[in-house]
């Protein structure tokens, strides 16, 4: 059986959860291993969540956040843009491959953009294989 | 904590149903712990829909409800209603398994994923608290800071609206730059009568508290309850006794510059900055008096019949506990010093256009009259120059934009003055967008013969009488120089110097040219980040006075909605500091974009519940873990992330 | 002393530098209190013990035993099991046995790799004929593939966190323990304690980092410096011995009891910190933090990566 990769997304209620809302509505098909949690904003989502989901075996973790400028809260997603740029730091010298981790700014007027980059990052994450830590398991 | 709860998944026809095994949705749940029941439903947000939650609520003695269907943007608001009737409201939570998985997935994958979504939900659920609204009490009140026409339009409508109002002015008299001018663009009529009766009508009104010649200490709180503490200053005259007749001046010994005449004109060191100031007193400068201890001339007192002078007058401090803030501590132009590169320096016959405002005003310096300082004779050769440290990098980047406006008013009214004079305006652009503005623009080009000439002035330099100044024409390509008797700069508008100390006491951020920050360009002009505190006029960005009118009475309606009701409502999904285990590092209060995160006395955080929006921006930075999301806890963020792997 | 019953304590020092043997020593003249208390009956550091001594006791006899140092070898982890037998409370006396130390730092190379730089390229090393011991002959105790706690090994009761335990922390510890309590310590953080934390400004915000070397210090809070200090995340009870002295914490009491991990906690709160900067300019200043792992996990790794550093294959 091929790889299906497990993938954690956070979802920022203002801009990405509801462009993945978008993406629904207008019926954008992307796969399904993207299972997301909504969070307030994207300056939310403690690194700690990040750690956890690969301790518990995640092979790739999504963060959406507005666009820089348009954060519902002023500057939550730019705390999150530097928490994830120090955790990839993090995570490369721990032996994960730091592209397992992604942030991106998704509006909610972006459907299609939200669709495209998932199925992009699902396929950068099957071609990565399974995270090292889930294959300790 | 939610013991039983009870999970209905809704179809939505085929919606959900089409591609989702609802069932088997249904019966997997019912499997997790303190999930008592299941089921399905073809449409859950119909009337027989959300009967069936009610009676499942009642035969099933649930404590709590998920409801799988559409986005909680869709129907959360829906549910909870149906849930309201028996439990609190946040025992309701929706699992997006449509717009999120069913019209965007297909086959298995989109059952086992929406089992997944079912499942985080049950466990954000499980740990979720019962919340309230938090209501917070206000202090119907509203503190102004700024007697500038925006401050006295938002006094007087807040105070009309039956609210009290304290107005701070730090100058003698209120009236702001407005007092200053002469005639108005584009109508033209005199400044000074249409601001007068405002100005009255703010001194007797009795809902305002007026103080002048006053500064604001310091600020704590927040909105709905800020408390602040106003120094007003000994002006060694009883504003009440003061008659306003005139005899302590004349005997005054001490000559300084008007600041109000921008210096162009001599005060005595007991003065009335201009006749029609409110209030309507002397103020006796203690900088420029011989002194008042030891006493050391006392004339004025000698001769005032009123009584009022009093040397032993002591500076005041006035505490206010307000509701509300509005800042309206409007502009003052760049330094014309900080251009040497054009040699705008030190001319005599190199004025601001403020200056050349007091020139035009019949109670100014000169009476009215237009004159070349320098020989006090009529210049018969003017040149405006626009843009004087706007729109430049090296000065200030932004547009100023009132000033392609008075400038051409400027012009017009010269030549009101001096039919025979020739004036030549250098600008950019013209940028005439207000109402009736490019009309006036039109006529000042047409009827008046202006020498409109577009490019910037490359130098200026004095040639014996005559100010010499190159530059040019960039629509001919020419070369220009005008031998000018006067040269007016339109200088830039730049927020005032103390904006950024009285930023800091309201812990609110001001921009690179002083103006203090709005907290969204476009949806958010008048407001600050900081809940209560609202700009208006040109404290805000440089504007002209029917937009500064605008905004002062935009910021009053905000206010007056605060003031509306008895205690401001807010969600309660805010952050809670555990403060016996704070350790006082100072990273929450770093990172809140809202200043809601407060340094206590003992430097522990508190969240102050009026402020927090409730991003969680200081939750995720806590290295003590310790600041609490109500209802989005680390613990159920980390179980959600723990049961969709 | 008589009609006291005398508590029968150990202490044992497995993979570490010896440091928290004597850290006991800096207990001075309380050392004579605690022996007023207590009988050592194990301690081959200090007395002369063997291991059959201990093998010899009943099970459960010992009512404290203290371990300190990591499992790194066969042999420290037989002793931690045997002393785990022995005694009623074991206790990790230390950072090493508490979370594995700067020692722990070893789990980000695979053990192959340890060999190879101790025993073949390290400069020091002069050994021609690249020996590298082993158990041919003789038994050695065998070098396990990772580095372990304490507690990834045994069963632990107790916890005294630093590297060594400072004496402040030993004789609340020490107390608490001789009153059978395995719960004792702080429960804030290093800046509830610091001398520095009153001139922390209103809004702490960093443009650039420092090192500790790199910057004359003025006084006021390391981190409101740009120099990292792990204050903000580190369990408080050293009395700030080290900010006393003018170097930043680096972390050494571990995690404040609330906090799941230290590392992470402090990465969150550094990152949040950065002052807003455009895209480029912030990848530089994060990019110029050398050795994150170092920084913010100097005592964790082994916690952090209990296998080893993990291998991508990609
Ligand atoms: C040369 C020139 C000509 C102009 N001509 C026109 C025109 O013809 N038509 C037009 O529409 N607009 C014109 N304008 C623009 C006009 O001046 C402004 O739009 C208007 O004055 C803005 O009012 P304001 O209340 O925002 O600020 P201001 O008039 O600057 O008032 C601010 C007030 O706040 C007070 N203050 C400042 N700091 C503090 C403090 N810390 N505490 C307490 N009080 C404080 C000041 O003393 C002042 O009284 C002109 C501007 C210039 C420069
Ligand atoms: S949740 Fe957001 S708004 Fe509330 S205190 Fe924390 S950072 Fe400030
Ligand atoms: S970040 Fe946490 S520990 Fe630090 S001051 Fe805020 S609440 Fe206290
Ligand atoms: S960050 Fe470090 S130096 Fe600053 S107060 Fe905390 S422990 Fe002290
Ligand atoms: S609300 Fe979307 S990133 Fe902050």
């Amino acid at each position: 059986m091929s790889f299906e990769p497990k993938i954690v997304a956070f979802l920022c209620n203002w801009c990405a959860y509801a462009g993945a809302d978008l993406a629904g509505t207008s019926r954008l098909q992307y796969p399904a291993n993207i299972v997301p949690i909504r969070v307030m904003c994207s300056g939310r989502v403690d690194p700690e969540f990040i750690l956890e989901a690969f301790r518990k075996g995640a092979d790739g973790v999504f963060i959406g956040g507005c666009h820089p400028g348009d954060c519902h809260y002023v500057s939550g997603n730019y705390k999150a843009r530097k928490r994830v740029e120090m955790m990839k730091k993090l995570l490369k010298e721990m032996g994960i491959n730091p592209r397992r981790l992604r942030l991106e700014w998704v509006s909610a007027t972006e459907g299609q953009k939200f669709a495209d980059v998932v199925s992009q990052f699902v396929e950068e994450i099957k071609e990565l294989g399974p995270s090292p830590w889930r294959e300790k398991k | 904590m939610a013991r039983r709860i009870g999970v209905f998944v809704c179809h939505c026809g085929i919606n959900i149903a089409g591609t989702v095994d609802v069932e088997r949705v249904a019966r997997e749940l019912e499997k997790q712990p303190g999930v008592v029941f299941a089921t399905t439903y073809q449409y859950m947000c119909s009337d027989p829909g959300q009967n069936l939650i009610k009676q499942k609520i009642e035969e099933e003695n649930l404590d709590a409800v998920v409801v799988a269907a559409c986005s909680p943007a869709m129907h959360e608001e829906t549910f909870r209603g149906v849930c309201r009737e028996y439990f609190n409201e946040y025992r309701c939570e929706m699992a997006n398994i449509r717009e999120q998985c069913s019209w965007v997935h297909d086959g298995e994958e989109a059952t086992e994923k929406a089992i997944k979504i079912v499942k985080a939900t049950v466990e954000k659920l499980r740990d979720n608290e019962d919340l309230m609204p938090i209501l917070v009490p206000v202090e119907k009140k509203c503190l102004i800071i700024g007697g500038g026409i925006a401050g006295i339009q938002a006094a007087l409508d807040i105070a009309d609206a039956g609210y009290k109002v304290i107005l701070v002015e730090k100058e003698p008299s209120i009236g702001g730059r407005m007092a200053q001018l002469s005639e108005t663009f584009p109508t033209l009529d005199c400044s000074q009568c249409i601001l007068t009766p405002k100005m009255v009508a703010v001194a007797r009104h009795p809902n305002i508290k007026l103080l002048t010649y006053s500064e604001v200490l310091e600020i704590s709180g927040f909105v709905g309850n800020f408390h602040v503490k106003i120094l007003k200053k000994p002006r060694y005259v009883d504003e009440d006794a003061c008659t306003v007749c005139g005899d302590c001046e004349e005997v005054c010994p001490v000559i300084v510059a008007n600041e109000f005449e921008m210096e162009r004109k001599p005060r005595k060191a007991i003065y009335i900055p201009f006749p029609q100031a409110v209030p309507s007193t002397y103020t006796l400068d203690r900088e420029a008096c011989l002194g008042l201890a030891p006493l050391t001339c006392s004339q004025c007192k000698e001769v005032c019949e009123a009584n009022a002078i009093d040397y032993d007058m002591q500076p005041k401090i006035i505490e206010e506990d307000v509701g509300a803030i509005i800042v309206a501590t409007g502009y003052d132009l760049y330094d014309k010093n900080k251009l040497v590169e054009y040699g705008y320096g030190e001319d005599d016959d190199i004025i601001t256009s403020l200056e050349f405002e007091r020139m035009l005003s019949a109670s100014g310096p000169t009476g009215g009259k237009i004159i070349k300082p320098s020989t006090g004779k009529e210049p018969k050769k003017v040149v405006f120059i626009q843009c004087a440290g706007s729109r430049d990098k090296q000065h200030m980047p932004y547009c100023s934009s009132i000033c392609c406006m008075y400038t051409a008013k400027h012009a017009l009214l010269y030549k009101h003055h001096v039919p025979d004079g020739e004036a030549y305006i250098f600008y950019i652009d013209i940028r005439a967008t207000g109402k009736g503005y490019e009309e006036f623009i039109e006529r000042v080009m047409e009827e008046e013969r202006i020498n409109y000439i577009r490019g910037k002035v490359a130098k200026i330099y004095r040639d014996g009488d005559k100010i010499v100044v190159c530059g040019v024409d960039t629509l001919t390509g020419r070369k220009v120089e005008v031998q000018a008797d006067l040269v007016v700069l339109a200088m830039a508008i730049v927020g005032k110097e103390e904006a950024v100390k009285i930023a800091k006491k309201l812990k609110v951020a001001v921009d690179d040219g002083n103006f203090f920050k709005e907290s969204h360009p476009k949806l958010k002009p008048v407001e600050a980040l900081t809940r209560g505190i609202y700009f208006a006029g040109c404290a805000q960005a440089p504007k002209d006075i029917p937009s500064a009118v605008a905004q002062a009475s935009a910021a009053a309606s905000k206010v007056l909605s605060i003031f509306s009701k008895d205690k401001l409502e807010k969600d309660p999904l805010i952050a809670v500091v555990d403060e016996e285990h704070c350790s006082a590092c100072g990273i929450c209060v770093s990172v809140c974009p809202y200043g809601a995160m407060m340094k206590m006395e003992n430097g522990k955080a508190r969240c102050i519940e009026a402020l927090c929006e409730g991003c969680g921006t200081c939750a995720a930075a806590c290295p003590s873990s310790n600041i609490e999301m109500r209802n989005y806890k680390d613990e159920q963020i980390v179980k959600m992330v723990e049961v969709v792997i | 002393m008589e009609g006291k019953e005398m508590k029968k304590i150990a202490m044992y020092w497995g993979a570490g530098c010896g440091g928290c043997d004597v850290s006991l020593l800096s207990l001075h003249e309380k050392i004579l209190d605690l022996l007023e208390e207590a009988e050592i009956v194990f301690w081959p550091c200090a007395m002369d013990f063997k291991y059959e001594d201990l093998e010899k006791m009943k099970d459960g006899s010992i009512d404290i035993a203290f371990y300190n140092g990591a499992i790194r070898t066969e042999e420290n982890e037989e002793i931690a099991k045997l002393l785990r037998k022995k005694s009623k409370i074991l206790v990790a006396y230390g950072s090493c046995a508490t979370e594995g130390c700067v020692i722990g730092l070893a789990n980000l190379y695979s053990r192959e790799e340890i060999f190879d730089t101790v025993y073949l390229k390290n400069e020091t090393t002069k050994n021609e004929d690249g020996i590298i011991p082993s158990s041919n002959d003789l038994h050695l105790p065998e070098f396990l593939p990772h580095l372990k706690t304490l507690e990834q090994v045994v069963k632990v009761d107790a916890f005294i966190p630093g590297c060594p335990p400072p004496k402040p922390v030993l004789e609340n510890a020490l107390e608490a323990l001789l009153q059978g309590k395995t719960e004792f310590g702080k429960s804030v953080a290093l800046c509830d304690e610091c001398p520095r934390k009153d001139s922390k400004p209103e809004k702490i915000e960093i443009n650039k980092f420092y090192r500790w070397h790199e910057k004359e210090d003025n006084g006021d809070c390391f981190l409101a410096q740009g120099i990292i200090c792990m204050g903000p995340a580190t369990r408080a009870g050293c009395e700030a011995e080290c900010i006393s002295a003018n170097i930043p914490c680096t972390g050494c009491m571990g995690a404040v009891p609330k906090v799941r991990e230290q590392g992470i906690s402090m990465l969150s709160a550094l990152a949040s910190i950065l002052g807003d900067m455009d895209e480029e300019k912030e990848k530089e200043i994060i990019e110029s933090l050398q050795d994150v792992v170092g920084t913010f996990y100097k005592y964790a790794t082994a916690k952090l990566l209990p296998e080893g550093r993990l291998k991508d294959e990609s």
